[in-house]
């Protein structure tokens, strides 16, 4: 471990990439302090909010220390049209008091990182239809997504691994009936599998069980690929002399599987599983995005894009478009983290992914 | 490959049963409708059977391509399908030969001055797009659509297109397909890119460019005949895999730039629980993976002799 750390130091990148998933985790997990609103505090009154502009200067060109923002006005309710109301200005409060919440689920309190004065309101990244704070919802909407990736592939790594394991270690006809069955799933068009198995359960299941519902889904698919692999490793693994120690002295198949030919792969799942977080984070936004996923009131970067679904909306409020760069960033660093761990693990594998 | 076909279309079978209702009890819900017709109905589609009696009718009309009717849309499956195939076919293959006709020499540049300004500027553009999603790159450009006016925004044609002439026609369904074409034939390129840059390095580095090189063989020859052609073995496999995706590869997409192909008729299909299309979409997705493995194996054999040997020896043991 201490080696794959010293390697990512050195690749600029790669560090820079871990530092930021660092951050983002944990403005997932302080999401209540780190959001101004809770996700689903409506303000009906500022539906399509463009983004708040924060200003250091006044109107008449004098500097103010504390940064403030203006009030805007709703000009146009068809069209959404805001201006800026010059008359009104509000002051940035940083450790405001706000909505109550319990950080980590347990410490109750009222602080958010950063607030502005009543009646004003700070949209950073702008409103959605509702009039509820993107940047908010992008927060909490971390939760989610960023957690499914990470659960997800624990999971599917898991089974992919141990079946794998099983299928290499014991050959014949358990192998063979694994092997078939994984390359059935393999041949399924992803995607219509995906919605399948979606279908397979009512569309109306709370929040909580969708989110592992959808775990599920993506790991049922995600084992297999996996499962194929390590299997072709553990047909080498299984025939070198510390396995035959390990039979010689009386240890069981299990343990022989799970302690002594699995950890030989690690590297290689350590890899492969930081470059199929994205899958799982994609996997889980178009599900979303078609409304099939997590649902309202709870936010997830799949659910929010699915507003972008009307071309309109697009194109008058294009901040509504926000959790897609935030997926892509985390895709991005996850992509070039996988990649540094690769090259510093073994470049060998390079070919194989 | 005959039991993968009975597998998959079984596992498909099977969880479509298990999804709780089935498309009559939204029929039974509606007071027009008597029960002497649902009745009928349930006859009619073979559904008062057993379930394995359902699959196995089920499965002997599909080997002869008669899949059923749809339940919502009354018409036989083969019918529906028949109607977006063409469509999604059209959108697929024209992503994929952007793909692949800018991934080969793209990274065959790359590859040869490995390091330098050019392939820096490859790998950046090739890890921006592998992290874009591919649906939000569909948003960003229906926004630049929207702006601009330059592309249009959902259809395969336009609404005039009975009128135009041949070459009208043509024109319209390109400028249509331009869109979702570009959003799947740069993110598929984005990745084929960097495989290709890196087999190509690999291949140059190894001994027999060095004894071509030594030869005194112009490089040109060096590159195409000896470093590429023994690089191209994974691409064939490759190809296989992206003849089977060619249905489902762009089922997202075509949702988001509401392109008339397969992936808007799933999704309702799979919505609506309309069993026999799911299954035939499911079905003819599996022929395509089958139909993809042959022709990859096939070139495969064709183009290294190694295989080739691996194969006969293969039947003579």
């Amino acid at each position: 471990m201490k080696d794959i750390l010293k390697y990512i130091k050195k690749n600029k990148l790669a560090y820079v990439s871990l530092y930021l998933l660092g951050i983002l985790y944990f403005l997932a997990i302080f999401a209540d302090f780190f959001a101004p609103y809770p996700y689903d505090i409506q303000h009906r009154d500022t539906p399509y909010h463009p983004p708040t502009q924060i200003h250091f200067i006044d109107k008449e060109g004098k500097f103010h220390l504390r940064p403030f923002v203006y009030g805007y006005k709703l000009e146009d309710p068809v069209f959404k049209i805001y201006s800026i109301d010059y008359q009104r200005k509000y002051l940035i409060r940083f450790f405001s008091k706000g909505e109550k919440h319990y950080i980590l689920g347990i410490i109750p309190t009222d602080i958010h990182l950063f607030g502005v004065e009543y009646p004003g309101k700070i949209f950073l990244l702008g409103a959605d239809h509702l009039g509820r704070d993107i940047f908010s919802r992008l927060l909490y909407g971390a939760r989610v997504s960023l957690s499914i990736g990470l659960v997800g592939v624990l999971l599917s790594f898991t089974i992919g691994a141990v079946v794998g394991g099983i299928s290499g270690y014991f050959g014949g006809k358990i192998d063979n009936i694994l092997m078939r069955i994984s390359e059935i799933i393999m041949s399924f068009p992803g995607f219509y599998l995906m919605l399948a198995l979606r279908a397979v359960f009512p569309i109306t299941l709370s929040s909580v069980q969708v989110y592992f519902l959808i775990i599920v889904i993506l790991s049922f698919i995600g084992w297999a690929g996996l499962a194929r692999i390590i299997r072709g490793m553990v047909l080498s693994i299984r025939e070198q002399e510390f396995v035959l120690a390990a039979k010689s002295y009386g240890a069981s198949s299990l343990r022989i599987i799970l302690r002594h030919i699995l950890p030989n792969t690690f590297s290689y799942l350590l890899i492969a599983a930081t470059l199929s977080i994205p899958g799982y984070i994609l996997g889980e936004s178009a599900l979303s995005l078609l409304g099939l996923g997590i649902q309202e009131p709870y936010a997830s970067w799949g659910n929010m894009l699915s507003s972008a679904r009307s071309i309109s909306a697009i194109s008058s409020y294009p901040w509504i478009l926000a959790p897609g760069i935030a997926i892509f960033i985390t895709i991005l660093a996850f992509n070039l983290l996988g990649d540094a761990l690769r090259d510093a693990l073994d470049p060998k594998l390079r070919k194989m992914l | 490959m005959i039991p993968l076909i009975i597998g998959i279309t079984f596992i498909s079978f099977i969880i479509i049963q298990l999804a709780p209702g089935s498309y009559l009890d939204q029929l039974k819900m509606n007071p027009q409708i008597s029960k002497e017709t649902i009745k009928k109905l349930e006859e009619a589609y073979g559904l008062d059977k057993p379930l394995l009696v359902q699959y196995f009718m089920w499965l002997v009309n599909a080997l002869r391509f008669d899949l059923g009717y749809s339940f919502s849309y009354h018409v036989p499956v083969t019918q529906l399908i028949w109607e977006r195939i063409g469509n999604t076919l059209f959108l697929s293959i024209t992503s994929a030969v952007i793909a692949w006709f800018l991934a080969i020499p793209l990274g065959i540049w790359a590859a040869l001055k490995p390091n330098s300004i050019i392939d820096k500027f490859i790998q950046l553009f090739s890890f921006t797009f592998m992290s874009i999603p591919n649906f939000f790159l569909a948003f960003l450009l229906l926004f630049v659509a929207v702006k601009t006016g330059a592309f249009p925004t959902g259809g395969a044609v336009s609404p005039d297109y009975e009128q135009m002439s041949f070459w009208e026609k043509l024109g319209d369904r390109l400028w249509h397909v331009s869109l979702p074409a570009f959003v799947l034939g740069i993110s598929s390129l984005a990745g084929l890119v960097r495989l290709v840059r890196s087999t190509m390095i690999e291949s140059l580095n190894s001994e027999y460019v060095l004894f071509a090189r030594a030869k005194g063989l112009p490089e040109r020859e060096v590159i195409f005949k000896h470093a590429l052609k023994n690089a191209l073995n994974p691409f064939i496999t490759l190809l296989g895999f992206e003849i089977a995706s060619l249905l489902s590869g762009a089922a997202l997409i075509e949702i988001i730039v509401n392109w008339p192909g397969m992936g808007m008729l799933m999704l309702d299909a799979v919505l609506s629980q309309d069993l026999y299309l799911v299954m035939g979409g499911l079905y003819i997705g599996a022929i395509m993976l089958i139909i993809g493995n042959l022709i990859a194996d096939i070139l495969l054999a064709k183009l290294d002799p190694r295989v080739r040997q691996r194969e006969i020896e293969g039947v003579l043991r």
